[in-house]
């Protein structure tokens, strides 16, 4: 006959392959899908200034503020293996002193079942757009992109950039007013 | 069964089989030592999975998962990525995601990073004076992701002697079964 402890461990080890199983189709039944989708952006106001940045090097770096309308429908990316998506919008610029530079100004936590269908109208950053240096002032060409990292219930972790971006430039002038 | 029926397989075995029990546990140990450097070489990193010990990145990473990670020289970090990276002066590794980014013309990268679930960057993380991370202190770039199974290192961990008690009678079933 069979003890407790023999039918207690026969339960356990079944029941967690039968777990790792079904888990290993979740990841599998997903893997391959396309998420990648399209996505509006817009800047509407944009300036910049030079003051210290205390937070870093304490010397006067280019400061740039802008507010961005976003629109964009993020439902159909849900499935049973997308627990959360983590949203953030990139500035990406390039300076005399740095072939790339790449700032996140705003992200978002959109877990399942919360709103996906995002429409913001001149909304501010999160964070603030620092320069490491004075690379801001004058910038023919910084590019917003909007990009989302897709955290699984189990599985990989990707990096998706949408469709559509925006490109904006700095004026040439420091803002000398209050922001 | 009991205990004195367990001890009857021991008093069973001649020399021979002892030795073979002995050699077949030696047999598990390196071989779960070779998976995890095999690992070490196939990922690049130093630590190719990881346990997530707090809840700066929730709700995408509780305490308790578990994630798998890569470190190839070639694929440049960037913004929005999850990296690992040691701190000097910390023993315990920092999972948390990259916010902004410079990286220069001769591939020299600075970057800042920021727990999803905490309100300020990292830089009062850093080692007194540290600014940016480099590539030197990442660890790996979060590649996978499975949820709770991390758990039973973090008891293991906060109850030593419930590792002990596992560890022995691991050791204790494995010398003592016979095949």
């Amino acid at each position: 006959m069979h003890s407790v402890l023999q039918r207690g461990n026969a339960i356990l080890a079944y029941a967690l392959s039968v777990l790792a199983f079904l888990t290993f189709l979740c990841f599998a039944s997903t893997v391959f899908l396309d998420y990648r989708t399209h996505a509006e952006m817009n800047t509407v106001k944009v300036v910049v200034k030079n003051v210290p940045d205390y937070s870093a090097s304490r010397e006067k770096n280019d400061l740039g503020f802008l507010t961005f309308d976003l629109q964009t429908d993020l439902s159909h990316l849900f499935n049973w293996n997308v627990k959360q998506l983590f949203l953030y919008l990139t500035a990406e610029y390039e300076t005399p002193s740095n072939q790339l530079n790449q700032v996140v100004l705003w992200d978002k936590i959109i877990q399942r079942g919360e709103n996906s269908v995002l429409d913001f109208k001149n909304m501010n950053t999160k964070y603030y757009f620092w320069d490491d240096g004075n690379g801001l002032k004058g910038n023919k060409n910084v590019t917003l992109t909007l990009s989302w990292n897709i955290i699984p219930n189990a599985g990989l972790l990707p990096n998706i950039f949408s469709y559509g971006s925006h490109s904006f430039k700095f004026p040439v002038e420091y803002t000398t007013s209050r922001m | 069964m009991d205990i004195a029926s367990l001890f009857d397989d021991v008093r069973r075995m001649n020399k021979r089989q002892f030795l073979y029990q002995v050699l077949s546990f030696g047999m598990i140990v390196s071989s779960a030592l070779m998976i995890w450097k095999g690992l070490m070489v196939v990922t690049g990193s130093e630590s190719p999975i990881v346990v997530v010990l707090s809840g700066s990145m929730e709700p995408a990473f509780h305490r308790g998962d578990l994630l798998f990670l890569t470190n190839y020289p070639e694929e440049p970090v960037r913004v929005g990525e999850i990296v690992v990276f040691k701190v000097e002066g910390r023993d315990i590794p920092i999972v948390h995601r990259v916010l902004k980014l410079h990286e220069k013309k001769n591939g020299t990268v600075k970057f800042l990073t920021k727990g999803d679930n905490n309100s300020v960057d990292d830089r009062g993380l850093y080692a007194p004076g540290q600014l940016w991370l480099t590539k030197n202190d990442v660890v790996g770039r979060a590649r996978g992701f499975l949820p709770y199974v991390g758990m039973v290192t973090i008891l293991m961990n906060e109850y030593p002697k419930f590792k002990y008690a596992v560890l022995a009678c691991l050791g204790f079933y494995v010398l003592v079964h016979r095949e």
